[in-house]
């Protein structure tokens, strides 16, 4: 199929073996296509959360499917769930564990916002102790939302400057 | 089998302290902490209640003497009924309740909830700490002086908070708490908050 700027991108009888390109689309290219979600799974969120890895949703669509019980082999922390204050130390703790880069989806009205429970008990969003890239609407969102929120994420790490942050960091 | 006028009679035969208490299902007791470890002892070896299904406690607040009633729901497997007994703790500022975990091993996490939520202390239990909440946590959260939103606290974990300056916060309620109205259609029973004119954003004027 020939299309209008074909000339204008990639031709092999033109260039041979060669591709030329920008460090941050290589990079960013890696980095979106194979996110290692750490399944930050705390309570019913959960299990919309494990919807999207089943057959029917199936995240591995979008190169997220391999879900890492390891914060060291995790690139993307999804909280899917209420967290109290007793769990944030250990949410902060995995996070901390994680190797950058790393990003961190908070799933649904509790992970965003403490939800429902305006209670003694529960932090009033997990953006207190970590930073949060996408919020997930939602009690709970459904699956095709946590892909959305992937997708979007996907978006903002394709703008990220992967290479001048690799050489400062 | 023995029916719940003989249980009564039986109790008030044994414990003449034990009078019967208001209740709308199963046969109900009012006891004193002095002697309610003997009665559910009597009630679980002679009556055959050999389950304890439940252990909590009452805060009648602040005002009231006495402040704290201990509740526990005895079940007979092999009678299949229930039995309550209650007993006041004698002190308001220090409540104190034997311990059953030499009855019924399960009663050890009851009394650690038990605890943790109202603060009385379970004499004789082999290992009284908080449950829910962390050990450190200052304050009992069923007591009725102590708001839903909560109050402000440390954090579990002192190097986490001081890494991300976050501590334990009273929730904004934001004109909540959010409850359905009853007797109304669906639609508008929908639980919101009953005053809409204020929010974490712009406080409550009067
Ligand atoms: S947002 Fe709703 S579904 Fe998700 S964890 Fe909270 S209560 Fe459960």
């Amino acid at each position: 199929m020939v299309t209008a700027n074909s000339e204008l991108t990639y031709n092999s009888k033109i260039e041979g073996d060669i591709i030329v390109t920008r460090a941050d689309a290589a990079i960013n290219w890696v980095r979106t296509n194979s996110m290692w979600p750490m399944p930050m799974g705390l309570a019913c969120c959960a299990i919309e959360l494990m919807a999207s890895a089943a057959s029917r949703f199936d995240i591995a669509r979008f190169g997220a499917e391999v879900m890492r019980f390891s914060p060291r082999q995790a690139d993307c922390m999804i909280v899917a769930g209420t967290v109290t204050y007793k769990m944030a130390p250990v949410v902060r703790r995995i996070y901390d564990q994680m190797a950058a880069p790393k990003w961190v989806i908070a799933m649904g009205a509790c992970a965003s916002s403490g939800g429902m429970y305006r209670s003694y008990a529960t932090l009033q969003g997990v953006d207190r102790i970590v930073p949060v890239d996408v919020y997930v609407s939602g009690c709970p969102p459904r699956p095709e939302a946590l892909l959305d929120a992937l997708m979007k994420l996907q978006a903002k790490v394709k703008r990220e400057p992967a290479a001048s942050q690799l050489l400062h960091p | 089998m023995t029916t719940d006028v003989d249980l009564t009679t039986a109790v008030s035969q044994q414990f003449p302290s034990a009078l019967p208490r208001a209740s709308l299902d199963c046969p109900a007791f009012n006891s004193s902490a002095a002697e309610v470890a003997a009665v559910l002892k009597y009630l679980r070896d002679a009556q055959g209640f050999d389950f304890l299904t439940d252990l909590t406690a009452i805060d009648w607040t602040a005002e009231k003497s006495p402040r704290f009633t201990v509740i526990w729901h005895l079940y007979s497997s092999e009678q299949h009924r229930y039995v309550r007994v209650a007993a006041d703790c004698t002190s308001a500022t220090e409540p104190v309740m034997p311990s059953v975990t030499g009855l019924w091993a399960g009663a050890d996490w009851h009394e650690r909830e038990c605890y943790d939520m109202f603060g009385i202390i379970f004499t004789g239990h082999p290992d009284l700490r908080r449950i829910l909440m962390w050990d450190g946590y200052p304050y009992f959260p069923l007591r009725k002086e102590f708001p839903l939103a909560g109050l402000p606290a440390a954090l579990p974990d002192a190097e986490i908070s001081a890494e991300t300056g976050a501590g334990v916060i009273a929730a904004p309620m934001a004109g909540g708490p959010f409850v359905a109205t009853p007797g109304q259609p669906m639609s508008a029973a929908e639980p919101r908050a009953k005053d809409e004119a204020w929010n974490e954003h712009s406080e409550k004027t009067v």
